[in-house]
């Protein structure tokens, strides 16, 4: 009788400051595997369900073709056209969010425990049997090309857009996922039931639920969930290898202030020195108010309301970015002060001080993150997602106390290049030429 | 909106849901000195949240320093007796905290996330800035081009943020409302220590204050802190009442055109001067609430069916309405036009339809799933206590009280349709209304 098993394994998590995140992995009848956290203090359940790929998956000259299916989602499905369908999840009080970026697809969901099944058969329909009616296709067609449209005046899109142009050559990391008025203008029916199989399938699920349900509720659920899904979807992209190199790239456009995308390459979660740099990151950029970034550009010189630096580390590339916004006459000098930290932290590294500092900020902070049912939810997917094992909440601060000075200041001579930081700079910038950065 | 539709009580309701939202883990009470206290309890994870709000914003400035209650906010980062200027942000940060501070027409709130085992810590910190800030001519100048870069950031560089920013100031003739909580870029460009210490002075007092703790806290814990930290400040006797010039009737219809190279996409904004919650008056707020919901509050709302469905006039509408104010806000509508439909036509087809809604009136089953709704949120808000204390912080900064607050999910509930029709009828009048259209330079609007 295996369909009536639901294979249980538990871990005790304890976080630094005594929180407790148990974490059950839950294997359904028909082999879905699933996170849980059992919280049982409020009547509803929080779910994630991540699909790998994302819009990376998009078919060659089909730009656009993930995304438009993912705004179709909610549009009607089964019986209930697009109306229909949203009344019958405000009939239950339940929330389904549908999201796509450049690595997954993203399904958030909230229901109340009185009506599990219902809302569970209503967003089986959407993900398993969506319309996608042309009237429809029509509609949501117009609300992308509004995106797009608005996207083409927008400082913080166009700046976002020209840096992955520079960035990830052919891959599609290099180009939005939304796609182009033309890529998105010649897409049919047929492409977005091909972009619906090619992410729906269980060789790319994760999933996580918080909530009011036990294991064996929860195995019965993602069964009647996700157990209709193809075993199989499109292959995965190839890795993108990062092109940019350094200097300035300056976009006219006529606004007052000048926003700045800036980076190089980054590195990796698999890397050893994942959490060397996240240390050195925090020091340099990460760390809101206390980083020497926004100590040096705004505390001192009141250059920008922010700057901030981040590690992007994505499925197919790691990028190390950072961004920065300040008045056409004033972000020549901001940059050159960016630049000059980027090179002194590649030189002398960072001081024991700073070291402690941010390990007791990033190791402190951690539970703040485990704050709700479904921030627990998103976060069990991702661990599922990087590889991370199912105690890995108990084990990531050792991670993060065991490195040393010398780890974060090898990784920041060998990450931070600040020759090879490239500046793309859109606005009217005052004393800025595309070429090589001045001195 | 959903911030307005998150309340949490304590209702005996007649649904299935009534059972769930039993448990109020809201405590209150005042500190000798007329510091207000709000515990919103959560002991699931070892982190509170610690908030304090002052019943100071930009709607409270002298004429001539807007933007000086947000400067004053920036301020408060910088040295005090105990600490240098930055050591607030770089312990909260070493305890492995995160802190802000925001400021809007009505309050300016200061917070920190942190493990539950540094409430004393923070609050040995709060309670020092709420007197002792020591700030010097550089503090001034530098944080002074902070500011006018976050305006760059949020309004300068936004077509639509300084077509909103126009919007508000021909919708108010006679209220603070009208001027940008930044602040006006002039007028910041001249703000100096005197402005931003006597604003302080004014109104940064115990009485004037509101501490909300929500996480694993108790109230008897909290009690015993907030009286060794906040307890000890002295009560403000000249503390000055908050009297603001009101709004005289509105009697003229009025139209904003506002043309920026940088509109990619045009679109029309509608505004109506329209009451807020009161103080033991909160029925017709209520009902305002409701009203946007079913007006333009989704997939499912009366002018997304009109121009979405029915007709293909726009890509996006929507109404929005903001009841918790001091003072009269605004309800709100957009109009996002298709390609080839003219702001004209986009503004005429969303007054037939909201005609044909006066005409036609609620459709009481989506009133019904409305409230259900509703009534689910207070569900849902028990899983987000920060949200809790957000809803109590701006409530009693903006004029209204605890009962006000436990009362506003049974007021909901009790609204019928007749009520949300008759506030339509009240608030949806052209000679209070400020038609706004988003162009680009070139166009035309026929």
């Amino acid at each position: 009788m295996r369909i009536f098993s639901v294979l249980v394994i538990s871990f005790l998590t304890v976080l630094p400051a005594q929180a407790e995140v148990k974490i059950q992995e839950v294997i359904s009848p028909g082999g879905i595997t699933a996170w849980l956290v059992e919280e049982p203090s409020i009547p509803f359940m929080a779910l994630e369900l991540r699909f790998r790929g994302g819009g990376s998956l998009d078919r060659p000259g089909k730009r656009g073709a993930l995304n438009l299916m993912t705004g179709l989602l909610e549009e009607g499905a089964g019986d209930l056209d697009s109306r229909g369908f949203a009344r019958a999840v405000e009939d239950l009080a339940a929330s389904f969010s549908y999201n796509l970026n450049s690595d997954s697809l993203s399904v958030s969901v909230r229901f109340l425990s009185e009506s599990r099944d219902d809302a569970v058969a209503l967003l089986r329909s959407s993900i398993v049997d969506p319309n996608l009616n042309e009237s429809d296709i029509e509609r949501v067609r117009g609300q992308v090309f509004a995106g797009l449209l608005s996207d083409t005046t927008d400082p913080d899109a166009i700046v976002g857009a020209a840096f992955n142009r520079m960035t990830f050559g052919d891959h599609p990391y290099a180009t939005d996922l939304s796609g182009t008025n033309e890529s998105v203008a010649a897409l049919t029916r047929e492409d977005l039931i091909n972009a619906h199989g090619d992410i729906f399938a269980k060789d790319r699920l994760y999933v996580g639920a918080v909530g009011d349900i036990t294991p064996a509720e929860l195995g019965k659920l993602v069964d009647e969930l996700l157990g209709g899904l193809p075993e199989t979807g499109a292959s995965q992209p190839q890795a993108a290898e990062v092109t940019i190199e350094g200097g300035v790239t300056v976009v006219d456009f006529d606004t007052p202030q000048s926003v700045a995308l800036f980076g190089h390459k980054g590195i990796g979660l698999e890397d050893p020195d994942y959490f060397a740099a996240t240390i050195l990151n925090h020091v340099l950029g990460g760390g809101s108010f206390e980083s020497r970034l926004m100590n040096e550009v705004r505390e001192k010189r009141g250059l920008t309301y922010g700057v901030s630096t981040f590690l992007v580390p994505r499925d197919h590339a790691a990028t190390y970015q950072g961004q920065v916004a300040s008045a056409n006459d004033r972000i020549a000098e901001a940059i050159l002060v960016i630049r000059d930290e980027w090179s002194k932290a590649a030189e002398k590294g960072v001081t024991l001080e700073e070291l402690r500092n941010a390990k007791t900020y990033i190791t402190g902070a951690y539970p703040l993150r485990f704050d709700g049912n479904a921030p627990i939810a998103r976060i069990m997917v991702g661990m599922q997602m990087i590889g991370f094992p199912i105690d890995y909440i108990a084990t990531r601060n050792d991670r993060v106390e065991a490195v040393t000075l010398e780890d974060v200041n090898r990784v920041a001579a060998e990450l931070l290049d600040a020759d090879g930081l490239q500046f793309v700079v859109v606005g009217k910038p005052v004393g800025l030429t595309t070429g090589p950065l001045p001195e | 909106m959903t911030r307005m539709r998150a309340f949490l009580a304590t209702l005996m309701l007649s649904t299935p849901l009534s059972v769930m939202a039993a448990e109020d883990p809201v405590t209150t009470f005042v500190l000798d000195n007329g510091m207000q206290v709000i515990v919103v309890e959560d002991h699931r994870a070892p982190v509170v949240q610690h908030m304090v709000w002052y019943r100071a914003g930009s709607a409270d400035e002298p004429k001539g320093a807007s933007g000086v209650a947000h400067f004053l906010e920036h301020l408060l980062f910088k040295a005090t007796d105990k600490l240098e200027s930055g050591e607030f942000s770089a312990i909260v940060s070493a305890n492995g905290g995160n802190d802000n501070a925001f400021t809007s027409y009505d309050y300016t709130a200061y917070y920190q996330r942190i493990a539950a085992d540094r409430l004393e810590l923070m609050m040995g910190m709060e309670s020092d800035r709420m007197r002792n800030i020591r700030l010097t001519p550089a503090n001034i100048e530098t944080e002074r081009d902070v500011i006018i870069e976050e305006r760059n950031q949020r309004t300068e560089n936004s077509a639509s943020a300084l077509f909103s920013e126009q919007m508000r100031a021909v919708q108010y003739h006679n209220h603070r409302y009208g001027v940008p909580v930044i602040g006006w870029m002039h007028e910041m460009e001249t703000l100096n220590l005197d402005d931003a210490l006597s604003f302080y002075e004014i109104y940064y007092s115990p009485n004037n204050a509101i501490l909300v703790v929500s996480g694993d806290a108790t109230p008897e814990g909290v009690r015993e802190l907030a009286e060794k930290y906040y307890g000890v400040i002295p009560f403000n006797p000249a503390l000055p009442e908050r009297l603001r010039t009101e709004e005289p009737p509105q009697t003229a219809e009025r139209r904003v055109i506002f043309r920026d190279a940088r509109v990619a996409q045009p679109y029309v904004s509608r505004s109506y001067l329209a009451p807020e919650r009161d103080q033991g008056a909160q029925k017709e707020a209520a009902a305002l609430t409701l009203l946007a919901e079913i007006l333009g509050g989704g997939t499912t709302s009366y002018l997304t069916e009109k121009l979405q469905f029915d007709t293909q006039v726009a890509v996006y509408s929507s109404v929005y309405y903001r009841g918790t104010s001091l003072d009269d806000t605004t309800f709100n509508m957009i109009v996002v036009p298709a390609p080839g439909v003219t702001l004209q036509e986009a503004e005429d087809a969303m007054d037939v339809a909201v005609a044909s809604f006066m005409k036609e009136g609620v459709d009481p089953a989506q009133v019904e799933r409305l409230k259900k709704q509703l009534r689910a949120q207070q569900i849902y808000a028990r899983d987000n206590v920060d949200g809790i204390a957000q809803r109590y912080g701006s409530a009693l900064t903006t004029g209204l009280t605890v009962e006000d607050v436990q009362a506003w999910p049974e007021i909901l509930q009790a609204i019928t349709p007749e009520e949300i029709m008759a506030a339509a009828e009240k608030v949806i009048i052209p000679e209070s209304s400020v038609t706004g259209w988003l162009m680009k330079v070139q166009e035309q609007g026929q």
